[in-house]
């Protein structure tokens, strides 16, 4: 009957919307999709010295398990459609982090064959500046996706097809 | 139903193990390979064709990124072959500091190749363990450029700045410590029964076969062919220096990987001794026509601000001619062939990638061995995409 968000406005529904982003961030499960420099810089971030496990990310290697993709590196116009591909078998919710240069806007690659920036393909949540990022900025990006997540509304009401998750950043 | 029906599959480009966005179209015959075709240039950055419209200096950094393990590497083997064309040297210092970075980046570039191989095969804590100590070369590289991978650091003629006081320090202590921690990794493979049963006698090739193609580096010396551009057509002031050049006798991936950790030791050996000669001196040959002048002087005055926008805005002119120079970087030889017609900018700039070349091996080494396998010997390949597709 016109209602746009029907669990809107009730304060139980509120925090329970809370507790789904809080669980959804708590746990980032990423694919490991690693396309160039950027992926070393990944596995650098996942390895001891920063330690990705504390945040609960942990990297799956089946965009089936996975509920966040990091385009790790240049894309080409050869790899673009398996990247559709593989977003496309990610079931929802899920985001994206652009890291790197290249994934951002193409870097210093202006070439016939480098694809200018990911975003014109996947809708981006989060963009890592950085030739490759330091490990610390892509933790730096993955916890402004983190507060992202946190300030989602109608995640709850979205799981039963009630209307869409709202993103307010 | 046929029993012998023969099955193709697609391997990547996305798979955890294919370092990277190499695919594979495969024939099997149930679990065993009958044909194994690779499919490259899912990472074609065009890095040639845009070398052809930047200055020399301006190409530089292009060369980090082919090869993103080894940067140093790459930027020797190119600033080699410029400074071929230009017929200059770079001063002692400059010279020493260069063999002792791309040492560095060698332990660096092992370092990642053990850690990944050794995750392929199941074996999760020598990754943690070699990402561990990938980290102190990082912060080398951070403490002298600036940057942790992508160093940009040598330049035609020298160094782009003097290294800081404590870099000898910071070295000396990770070349010291380093024969332990390789001791650490021989500890938890060398003898381990999963570890031997996943790489003795996978992946053979016979020397012949290896020259044949061409693989160069570490997968050329566990088949046996004694051969290190280092020692046999020497660069860089490398014939100077004493080291030994480990040599396999199976031809399989346990050789390879026995040679690659011998030449991680080899490498703390020669740091160690370049780190002994390492005198105070300039790190940039006297060659204005080429080298940047001093920051100090770019500052202070309008000489040396001049002179700094004339190079910088226009680039160094390069003698006409042509010119290949190939290095041993950390996976065989890497080569850089480049034509000048006299201007700034290279007329033509061809890479001769090693991991292209070893790349061609896997047909003749994954052929009738299981699916399983073939995920050993692309870890004992040691292939960067960066680098094969350019």
């Amino acid at each position: 009957m016109g209602v746009n968000q029907p669990l809107g406005g009730n304060v139980t529904v509120t925090s329970l919307d809370k507790l789904v982003n809080w669980v959804r961030k708590s746990s980032i499960w990423p694919m490991t999709f690693g396309l160039a420099c950027c992926a070393i810089e990944m596995m650098a971030t996942g390895a001891s010295h920063n330690d990705l496990d504390r945040f609960g990310i942990i990297f799956r290697a089946s965009p089936r398990q996975a509920d966040c993709i990091i385009i790790a590196g240049t894309v080409t116009k050869k790899m673009l459609p398996v990247i559709k591909n593989v977003y496309e078998q990610m079931p929802e919710p899920k985001w994206v982090v652009a890291m790197g240069a290249c994934a951002c806007s193409g870097g210093i690659f202006d070439t016939y064959s480098v694809v200018q920036g990911i975003d014109e393909a996947l809708p981006v949540d989060v963009y890592i500046p950085g030739c490759p990022p330091r490990p610390e900025a892509l933790l730096f990006g993955l916890m402004k996706l983190q507060d992202k997540i946190m300030q989602e509304s109608n995640s709850f009401g979205s799981v039963f097809g009630l209307g869409d998750r709202v993103s307010t950043v | 139903m046929a029993n012998n029906e023969i099955m193709t599959i697609n391997m990547g480009p996305q798979h955890p193990s294919t370092h990277g966005v190499l695919r594979m179209v495969i024939e099997l015959d149930g679990e065993t390979i009958l044909k194994i075709d690779p499919d490259i240039g899912y990472l074609h950055r065009g890095v040639e064709k845009l070398s052809e419209h930047r200055t020399y200096h301006q190409t530089l950094p292009l060369t980090d990124r082919l090869d993103y393990l080894a940067p140093m590497s790459n930027n020797l083997g190119y600033i080699l072959a410029v400074e071929k064309l230009l017929g200059i040297e770079p001063p002692e210092r400059a010279q020493t500091i260069r063999i002792i970075m791309t040492e560095l980046t060698r332990l660096q570039s092992h370092l990642v190749w053990l850690a990944c191989h050794a995750l392929d095969i199941g074996a999760m804590t020598v990754f943690i363990y070699a990402f561990r100590e990938r980290e102190a070369v990082m912060e080398t590289y951070e403490l002298i450029s600036g940057a942790r991978m992508t160093s940009n650091f040598f330049r035609a003629g020298g160094l782009s700045q003097d290294v800081p006081p404590e870099f000898e320090k910071k070295v000396r202590d990770f070349v010291n410590d380093m024969p332990g921690y390789i001791d650490t990794y021989e500890g938890l493979l060398t003898a381990n029964p999963i570890w031997l049963k996943r790489t003795v006698g996978n992946g053979v090739i016979s020397a012949e076969d290896a020259t044949d193609i061409g693989i160069t580096g570490p997968a050329l010396r566990g088949s046996g062919v004694d051969f290190d551009l280092r020692r046999d057509i020497t660069y860089a002031g490398y014939d100077s220096y004493k080291f030994e050049i480990p040599v396999g006798k199976e031809c399989d991936t346990f050789d390879r990987y026995k040679v690659r950790l011998i030449e991680m030791r080899e490498s703390c050996k020669i740091v160690n001794q370049a780190l002994d000669r390492l005198k105070p001196g300039p790190v940039l040959a006297d060659v204005p026509q080429v080298c940047y002048p001093p920051k100090d002087s770019v500052y202070n005055s309008i000489e040396g601000l001049i002179h700094h926008f004339k190079i910088a805005s226009e680039g160094y002119k390069v003698p006409e001619g042509e010119v290949y120079m190939g290095i041993e970087a950390p996976k065989g030889e890497l080569g850089f062939y480049i034509v000048s017609d006299g201007s700034s900018k290279p007329y033509r700039m061809r890479i001769r990638p090693p991991s292209f070349v070893n790349l061609q091996a896997i047909e003749k080494m994954a052929k009738g061995s299981m699916v399983a396998d073939l995920v050993a010997i692309i870890g004992t390949l040691d292939i960067v995409l960066g680098e094969i597709d350019r």
